[in-house]
């Protein structure tokens, strides 16, 4: 394989369970050596998708290529190349999670003993404890630990940190970062978006089993609107602000929300008037979602 | 009393939660002695039977040993020895309701739900041990009841109902205190259980030797030595049950000062930890699969062993026992004499093996079910390890576990009986081979549970039915006059009766051919299907 070959290629998948469709032509690129966000509300497909390409589940149409492999008739042989963390970690009551992360990593083909010590140490984890004794979020760090102490090169992460605490989320993205580092490609799917935002070069967000949006988050930004604050040299009656949202105007000060290729019209009417002073913020990735969640509530509304 | 508020409403969500269940156990501990009384009377009518019975199978050191001493020759003393099995039932099933209702509902953190209403610390243990003692009375006086309505004495029959009842009582403070000890419901079942069990062989070593051996002394020591002592119909000694409620007394508030000092969730005794990495064994499915089936296979084992123990040691006392009824005499003349006795009752025991050996197998074999639906499949099959290696890996307990159990289990009974006859070199390797020959029909058993998970996994659990199916053909088929097709259903049904009779290989190689069918495709079902929890 070629380090071009990207490591996750999805297009037009389709899955459906009896008479729902969980995924409904999904297309998922992640390119070698980036962090890749995968954004979406609970039941949107996350999931599903994941466990296709581990060759769990088997797609109805459409194709996936995990590695430049099958994921369905390759699965053992590319499960020594990839590591996987479940949004829900279970245990064994009678097997400690030592001995857990252990067998994990001996079955994917050899564990690096010095990383898992260090990785245990950081997540504060003790190791001896049996898997009924765990909470939920010691739980998961096992699962993280197992998985972050293999050497596999691509990282599949379905909801990684869910009932971590803020601290351990800051090592998990250190983590997630020195993985980087080493050239490793990492597929995150979440939904805490401050997480996305601080680790992802690239995110794709899906709703109802389908990509809605796909592109570095600049990309992203730029399809959608920037939020303008303005102090005018007298009141903006009657303005014409093309692709404006959300106008507000108290006095001479004005906020608004502009879809951000007509940044340039707005700017230009403003300056018209006489400007004080301004203030622009890009917009943060949870407006990006929450803008998607909107339209699925105002069609659901609508209906 | 603070620590005790809020009991009765725990109560009723304990009789609520076991409406069906603890009604049904009540009245089938109570049943099964009162059924006793008329078979009994049947099988011994004159005073002449019950003193030659008396003589002979009922001082014969297995039925010693298991039921315990017969203390008078009359019908109510018979009857009270035959069910001398039953204290350790009714302990058991007091010892299990117990730790349902208290320590599984801890480990599952429903307590704490309830714990933050107004519930005293007490109530929980409080609301377990008063239920599972009122079922333990109320067996006392159903069965009580029962006894004196066939015309027995009424004393003997209270006497009798109190045995099963301090059986049930003393074990449920037992597991009242065991449910203090640990975190883990399992574990502390299994110290319940133990102490079950060592109160049983120490009863059991006391009797074997019959009236007044030198180890008799010995049943002073175990609370169903206590029981039994009671002499129901043979000069009741009542002082043993202030012995009995003076235990059951200081049990219980030794668990409740345990609960009084301990938090919710927390065991007396720390949290056992385990090594901080796998040991070398522990390297992929295979290593898995018997660490998470070697235990219960262990158990399993063990337990085939002491049946086949039991059976070998009975075996020849069922000849004597025929010998005393000239028309059971007769039936079992016609299958073969002597020998044909004796092989009769090893065919109809090892059949009886072999559907427990299907039971264990259908449990081994739908771990795999458990293991997915718990979402502990999914890691693994993530990493390099091919699905049928999985499979394979859970798979063996299912081929090997029932063939391991049952060559105990005929070993043993082979052993047991060879002994007692003198002559282990003939009898070992028939009763040995009989046990074994059970093995295609408990293999096609695991089968239709493997084709079940692969092909419709969501019924996976009506491999269940199946075994109930054969359970109840093979037991009462006769009895309930089946038609011959329904009868050819159970595979065990096709097993030669072993030993005594020909031994043809026809079934054994058709019930191998649709075990390999059904494997084959279960197996090719799992292979293309999804692995899913749901």
């Amino acid at each position: 394989m070629t380090m071009k070959t990207p490591p996750v290629e999805v297009s037009g998948l389709v899955k459906n369970f009896g008479r729902t469709r969980a995924l409904d032509g999904l297309d998922l690129t992640v390119e070698p050596g980036e962090v890749h966000g995968f954004l979406g509300p609970n039941g949107s497909g996350k999931s599903t998708t994941i466990r296709i390409l581990l060759g769990l589940l088997r797609a109805d149409a459409g194709t996936a290529r995990l590695l430049g492999g099958d994921p369905w008739h390759d699965a053992t042989e590319l499960h020594r190349r990839i590591a996987y963390v479940p949004g829900d970690v279970t245990l064994w009551p009678n097997l400690s999670g030592g001995e857990v992360i252990d067998l994990l990593g001996r079955m994917r083909g050899g564990t690096n003993a010095v990383r898992k010590a260090e990785l245990l140490d950081r997540f504060e984890l003790d190791p001896r404890k049996k898997g009924r004794a765990y909470s939920k979020g010691n739980r998961q760090k096992v699962g993280l630990v197992a998985a972050l102490a293999s050497d596999a090169e691509l990282l599949l992460l379905d909801e990684p940190t869910s009932g971590l605490d803020p601290l351990m989320e800051e090592v998990f993205q250190e983590c997630v970062r020195e993985a980087r580092g080493e050239g490793r490609t990492v597929l995150l799917s979440s939904h805490i978006l401050s997480e996305v935002e601080a680790l992802c070069d690239r995110v794709t967000i899906i709703r109802k089993g389908a990509a809605v949006e796909s592109g570095t988050l600049d990309e992203l930004r730029h399809l959608t609107r920037t939020s303008i604050h303005a102090e005018l040299a007298s009141p903006p009656d009657g303005l014409p602000l093309p692709g404006a949202h959300d106008v507000r105007i108290d006095g001479t000060t004005i906020t608004f929300e502009v879809d951000t290729p007509r940044l340039d019209d707005a700017l230009r009417q403003l300056t018209e008037i006489g400007v004080r002073s301004l203030t622009s913020r890009p917009p943060t990735l949870e407006e990006l979602f929450l803008r998607h969640y909107k339209d699925e509530l105002a069609e659901e509304v609508a209906r | 009393m603070k620590g005790l508020a809020g009991t009765g409403g725990l109560i009723r969500l304990i009789l609520r939660r076991d409406r069906f269940l603890l009604p049904a156990w009540t009245l089938v501990a109570a049943l099964i002695p009162i059924n006793f009384a008329a078979a009994t009377e049947e099988l011994l009518p004159t005073a002449a039977d019950r003193m030659q019975y008396a003589g002979t199978t009922g001082t014969n050191p297995t039925f010693l040993a298991l039921y315990g001493p017969l203390y008078s020759n009359d019908l109510g003393g018979i009857i009270a020895q035959r069910a001398g099995f039953l204290p350790v039932v009714v302990g058991l099933i007091s010892v299990l309701t117990v730790i349902r209702h208290t320590r599984t509902e801890e480990e599952a953190g429903r307590r704490e739900l309830l714990g933050a209403t107004v519930t005293g610390r007490g109530a929980g243990l409080a609301a377990a041990l008063i239920v599972t003692m009122a079922a333990s009375l109320v067996i006392a006086v159903l069965l009580a009841a029962g006894m004196a309505a066939q015309g027995l004495p009424l004393a003997g029959s209270l006497a009798f109902g109190l045995q099963l009842a301090a059986g049930g009582c003393v074990f449920a403070a037992v597991a009242g205190v065991a449910a203090q000890l640990s975190e883990g419901a399992g574990a502390a079942r299994g110290v319940a259980v133990g102490v079950l069990g060592g109160a049983f062989v120490v009863r059991m070593a006391a009797d074997v030797g019959g009236a007044g051996n030198g180890l008799s002394w010995l049943g002073w020591l175990s609370p169903f030595g206590w029981a039994q002592r009671m002499r129901p119909y043979g000069g009741e000694r009542w002082w043993t049950l202030a012995l009995i409620a003076a235990l059951v007394a200081a049990l219980v508030a030794a668990a409740a000062a345990l609960s009084a000092r301990r938090d919710v969730g927390a065991g007396i005794m720390p949290p056992k930890l385990g090594p901080a990495g796998a040991p070398p064994r522990l390297s992929g499915p295979f290593g898995l699969g018997w660490r998470l089936q070697s235990r219960p296979l262990y158990g399993w084992v063990a337990g085939f062993a002491a049946l086949g123990v039991v059976y070998g040691g009975v075996a020849g006392g069922v000849k004597d026992m025929v010998a005393d009824n000239p028309e059971l005499e007769e039936i079992f003349t016609a299958l073969g004499g002597q020998s044909g006795i004796t092989d009769a009752f090893f065919a109809s025991a090892m059949s009886i093996l072999g559907l427990i050996a299907a039971a264990y197998a259908v449990s081994a074999t739908l771990r795999l079910r458990t293991e997915e639906a718990g979402q502990r499949a999914e890691p693994l099959l993530a990493t390099a390890t091919a699905r049928l290696r999985w499979a394979a890996s859970h798979l063996a307990f299912s081929l090997l576990g029932p063939a391991a159990a049952l060559a105990v289990a005929g070993a043993a009974a082979g052993l047991a009986h060879g002994l007692n006859v003198g002559d282990v070199g003939r009898e070992l390797p028939r009763v040995l081979g009989a046990a074994l020959a059970q093995l295609p029909a408990v293999w096609l058993v695991a089968a239709i549970a493997l084709a079940l998970f692969g092909l419709a996994p969501r019924f996976a659990g009506a491999a269940w039915a199946a075994v109930a199916a054969f359970v109840v053909i093979s037991m009462f088929g006769a009895a309930l006059d089946l038609n011959q097709w329904i009868m050819n259903l159970s595979p065990f049904t096709h097993i030669p009766k072993l030993p005594g009779h020909a031994l043809t290989a026809a079934p054994f190689g058709w019930l191998v051919a649709l075990t390999a069918v059904l494997s084959v495709a279960g197996l090719a079902g799992f292979r293309r299907r999804d692995v899913s929890a749901h």
